[in-house]
C-alpha cells in the first residue's frame, strides 16, 4: 500500500498531475479552493495508489509527498 | 622590494596590487593600460594568484563581481572605452556592497578617441558612470610613486567600507618610468568578509546571498541611505588632497594627477618672476577636498583649474567655492598635455586682469 | 511505511513566485534532488541570472550569487577560480544565455570552464511578459514577435547545444525535456552528471532542458506540454552532444 500527501494550500491548479497517474486516481477538487483561490489536486481513492511518484515527479511546486 | 626600482607606471601599479594582496585579476587589451594586463599574467602565476583575460570588458567586470562576492581581494584595469563599458558591472558590485579596485588608465576621447593621456573621464568617475545613486572612492595619483602607494589604500578603501575604489590614472601616468619603491604599507585592520562571502557554507553557516535586486522599494532605499552613511564616513576619514603656496597666493591653480606637475611646474617659474601663485592639488576626486577651497578662498583672489579635458573638475571647484571668488578654467583635450608656458600665460591674463 | 518522495534538502521550503504550471519549478526541484545525491551542498556556490528564475537565490539553500543579465558564466568564472574546489553552477533562460550573454557563454565553454551550466529554454522572454527570444521558433507568435517570427527580418532560432559542441573546452553538453515523467527522469540524469563532470574536474558542463511557459505561450500547463512535443522538440532534438 502506498500513500500520497498533498501539501494542498501549494497547489497552484496546474493540473500536471492529474494526466500522468497510472491508476487514474489524481483529480481537481471541484468542491474547494486553497488558500491562493485554485482548486488543488487530490487523490480520491488512495488504497488505489501504487506509490510510482509520477504525480510528484511532475509537480512544479513539490506539493506532493509519496510514502510507500 | 624596499629599494627603488626603475618601472613603468602601469608595471609599477600592477606590482602594488599584489604587494597589496591582491590574488585575482580580470582585464581585457586596450592601450594604454597593456602593461598592466600583461604584467599580471607573468606575476599573478608565480604568487599562487589568478590572471585571466576575459572576452571583453564586461565579461571582466562580472568576473570581479563573482570574484569579490567570493571573498577575494581582486581588480581589473582598463582605459576609457573599457571602462564605459564595465559601467553596468560596477553598478552591481555597489549595489552588492562588494570591495574592488578598478584601474583607469585614461585616454583622449570620445569614442574610440585616442591613446595619449586626458582626464576627460572625470565626470563618469566621480559623478557615475553608472545608474543608480552611489558614489566611486577616486583616487587621482599623480606619480608612478604615488601610484604605488595608493594602491594599498585603494584595496584597504574598499575592504573597510565594502565599496569599489578607482585609481585614476592617465596615459602618461601609465607609460612612464619613474624610480619607484615599495614600502612595507602598514594594513588596516580590516572588517571580516566570512557575514557575506559566498564561499561555501561548509555546513557550518547559514547561506550567504550576494544581490543587488530589492524589488522592495522601501528595502532598497534603506540600503542606499545605508551605503551613503558609509560614504559619510569615507568622507570623513579618507580625503587626500595637497595644498602648496596658498597662504600668501593672489591665484590658486587647481589640478590633479600628472597635470598637477605640469602646473607645479607653471607655478615655481611664475613664483620666480614674482606671480603669487599657489597650488590645490585633489589626491581624492571623491570624496572632492572642498575644505581646501574653503580654506584658500579666504586669502586668494581667483583660482585657475587646469585639466586635461574641456573642463570638468572645475565644476567642483566652483560648487565648492559657491561663487565666492572667480574660477577660471584652462585645458587642452583629446590628449593634448597643456604645457607650463601655457598655464603661465593664463595666469597673466588672469592677474593681469585681463579676462 | 517510508517517504519515496519528498522536497530535496537543497530545496529551500518557501512557495516558488513561478506562474501555475511553469515547469522553472520540476527544474530547480531537480537540480536540488541532483545536488543531495551527489551530497554537494556544503561546496556549492550557485549564481542566478536575469529572467523568471533570478530569484532562484531564494529558491536554493546554498550560497548564491545574483549576476547581471547574460554575465551568470562570467560571475561563476570569478567565484571558481577563487574557490576552485567549490562547485558552481549558473541557471539562466534563453534570453540570459543565448542573447545578451552569448559572449559570456561561449568563452565559458571555450575555456573549458569548471561550471555546470542549467539552460532553460522556454522559446520567450517571461518575466519581460512574452517577448520574442533567440530561441523563439520561426513562425511563433510573441509580444514582438506579433506576425510570427520571420526568419527574413528575424532570423533563425540558436541552437545552443549543437553549437557548443563544436567547442573544444565543452565537456559535457545534453539537451533534455521535462515534457513527461520519463523525459523528467531523464532531466534529472543529464543534470547529476554535468555536475559529475565538473566534480571530476573534466572542464565545461551545459544542459538545455526544454521548458514551457503557460502564461506568455497563452495555453494551460497541459496543452503546453503538448505544444513543447510538438513544436520544439522537432527543432531542439534531444540527445548528448558532448561527452568527454
Amino acid at each position: 500500500m502506498a500513500k500520497v500527501i498533498f501539501n494542498e494550500d501549494r497547489c497552484k491548479g496546474c493540473e500536471l498531475c492529474t494526466t500522468v497517474c497510472p491508476k487514474k486516481i489524481v483529480v481537481m477538487a471541484t468542491d474547494r479552493i486553497n488558500i491562493k483561490g485554485f482548486h488543488p489536486a487530490q487523490v480520491i481513492e488512495q488504497d488505489k495508489c501504487i506509490g510510482c511518484a509520477f504525480c510528484a515527479t511532475i509537480c512544479p511546486d513539490v506539493v506532493i509527498e509519496v510514502e510507500k | 622590494m624596499s629599494d627603488k626600482v626603475l618601472m613603468k607606471g602601469n608595471e609599477a601599479i600592477a606590482e602594488a596590487a599584489i604587494q597589496a594582496g591582491c590574488r585575482y585579476f580580470f582585464g581585457y587589451p586596450i592601450t594604454p593600460q597593456n602593461e598592466i594586463p600583461e604584467y599580471m599574467s607573468k606575476r599573478m602565476p608565480k604568487v599562487g594568484g589568478v590572471y585571466l583575460q576575459a572576452e571583453s570588458e564586461v565579461a571582466a567586470i562580472n568576473m570581479v563581481y563573482g570574484a569579490a562576492g567570493a571573498g577575494a581581494r581582486v581588480m581589473t584595469s582598463s582605459s576609457s572605452p573599457g571602462i564605459s563599458l564595465k559601467q553596468e558591472g560596477i553598478s552591481y558590485i555597489v549595489g552588492s556592497d562588494l570591495p574592488c579596485v578598478i584601474v583607469n588608465i585614461v585616454r583622449g576621447g570620445p569614442g574610440l578617441g585616442g591613446i595619449q593621456p586626458a582626464q576627460s573621464d572625470y565626470f563618469q568617475a566621480v559623478k557615475g558612470g553608472a545608474h543608480g545613486d552611489y558614489h566611486l572612492v577616486v583616487l587621482a595619483p599623480s606619480s608612478v610613486q604615488e601610484a604605488v602607494d595608493l594602491m594599498t589604500d585603494a584595496f584597504d578603501i574598499a575592504d573597510m567600507y565594502r565599496v569599489p575604489v578607482m585609481l585614476l590614472g592617465d596615459g602618461m601616468l601609465g607609460q612612464m618610468m619613474e624610480p619607484v619603491e615599495f614600502k612595507e604599507q602598514k594594513g588596516r585592520d580590516l572588517p571580516s568578509k566570512e557575514a557575506w562571502a559566498t564561499t561555501g557554507t561548509k555546513g557550518k553557516r547559514r547561506k550567504n546571498v550576494v544581490n543587488s535586486l530589492y524589488i522592495d522599494p522601501k528595502e532598497l532605499e534603506d540600503l542606499n541611505i545605508k551605503r551613503f552613511e558609509r560614504y559619510k564616513q569615507i568622507e570623513a576619514n579618507e580625503l587626500r588632497y595637497e595644498m602648496i603656496n596658498c597662504d600668501d597666493a593672489d591665484i590658486v591653480l587647481v589640478a590633479y594627477g600628472t597635470t598637477a606637475r605640469v602646473a607645479n611646474s607653471a607655478m615655481r617659474s611664475a613664483r620666480s618672476e614674482g606671480l603669487k601663485v599657489g597650488l590645490i592639488r585633489p589626491i581624492t576626486l571623491w570624496p572632492f577636498p572642498v575644505e581646501a577651497f574653503q580654506k584658500a578662498v579666504q586669502t586668494t583672489k581667483a583660482f585657475l583649474a587646469v585639466e586635461m579635458s574641456m573642463g570638468q573638475m572645475v565644476e567642483d571647484v566652483r560648487m565648492a567655492i559657491n561663487g565666492a571668488k572667480p574660477v577660471h578654467f584652462y585645458g587642452r583635450t583629446g590628449g593634448m598635455v597643456p604645457t607650463p608656458s601655457a598655464i603661465i600665460e593664463e595666469l597673466k591674463k588672469i592677474l593681469g586682469g585681463e579676462r | 511505511m517510508k517517504k519515496v518522495f519528498q522536497r530535496p534538502e537543497v530545496l529551500s521550503d518557501v512557495v516558488m513566485h513561478y506562474c501555475p504550471g511553469c515547469t522553472h519549478g520540476i527544474i530547480h526541484r531537480l537540480v536540488a534532488e541532483a545536488i543531495d545525491e551527489l551530497n554537494i551542498q556544503d561546496r556549492l556556490v550557485g549564481v542566478a541570472s536575469v529572467g523568471c528564475s533570478v530569484f532562484s537565490y531564494n529558491y536554493f539553500e546554498c550560497d548564491m550569487q545574483q549576476a547581471a543579465h547574460g554575465r551568470a558564466p562570467a560571475v561563476a568564472t570569478g567565484i571558481k577560480r577563487v574557490h576552485p574546489n567549490n562547485i558552481v553552477f549558473t541557471y539562466q533562460g534563453d534570453g540570459d544565455l543565448a542573447a545578451i550573454g552569448t559572449a559570456e557563454m561561449v568563452h565559458a565553454a571555450a575555456r573549458g570552464e569548471n561550471i555546470t551550466i542549467i539552460f532553460v529554454n522556454n522559446a520567450i522572454y517571461g518575466m519581460t511578459g512574452g517577448q520574442m527570444a533567440p530561441t523563439t521558433l520561426l513562425g511563433q507568435v510573441t509580444q514582438t514577435s506579433p506576425y510570427g517570427r520571420n526568419a527574413e527580418t528575424q532570423g533563425y532560432p540558436i541552437k545552443v547545444c549543437e553549437m557548443l559542441a563544436t567547442i573544444e573546452g565543452t565537456a559535457y553538453v545534453e539537451r533534455v525535456s521535462v515534457d513527461n515523467v520519463k523525459n523528467i527522469m531523464a532531466t534529472k540524469k543529464a543534470i547529476k552528471k554535468a555536475f559529475q563532470t565538473q566534480i571530476d574536474g573534466k572542464g565545461f558542463s551545459l544542459v538545455e532542458v526544454l521548458s514551457t511557459c503557460p502564461t506568455n505561450w497563452g495555453l494551460s500547463p497541459v496543452e503546453s506540454l503538448g505544444w513543447l512535443r510538438e513544436n520544439m522538440m522537432p527543432y531542439y532534438p534531444l540527445g548528448i552532444y558532448k561527452e568527454k
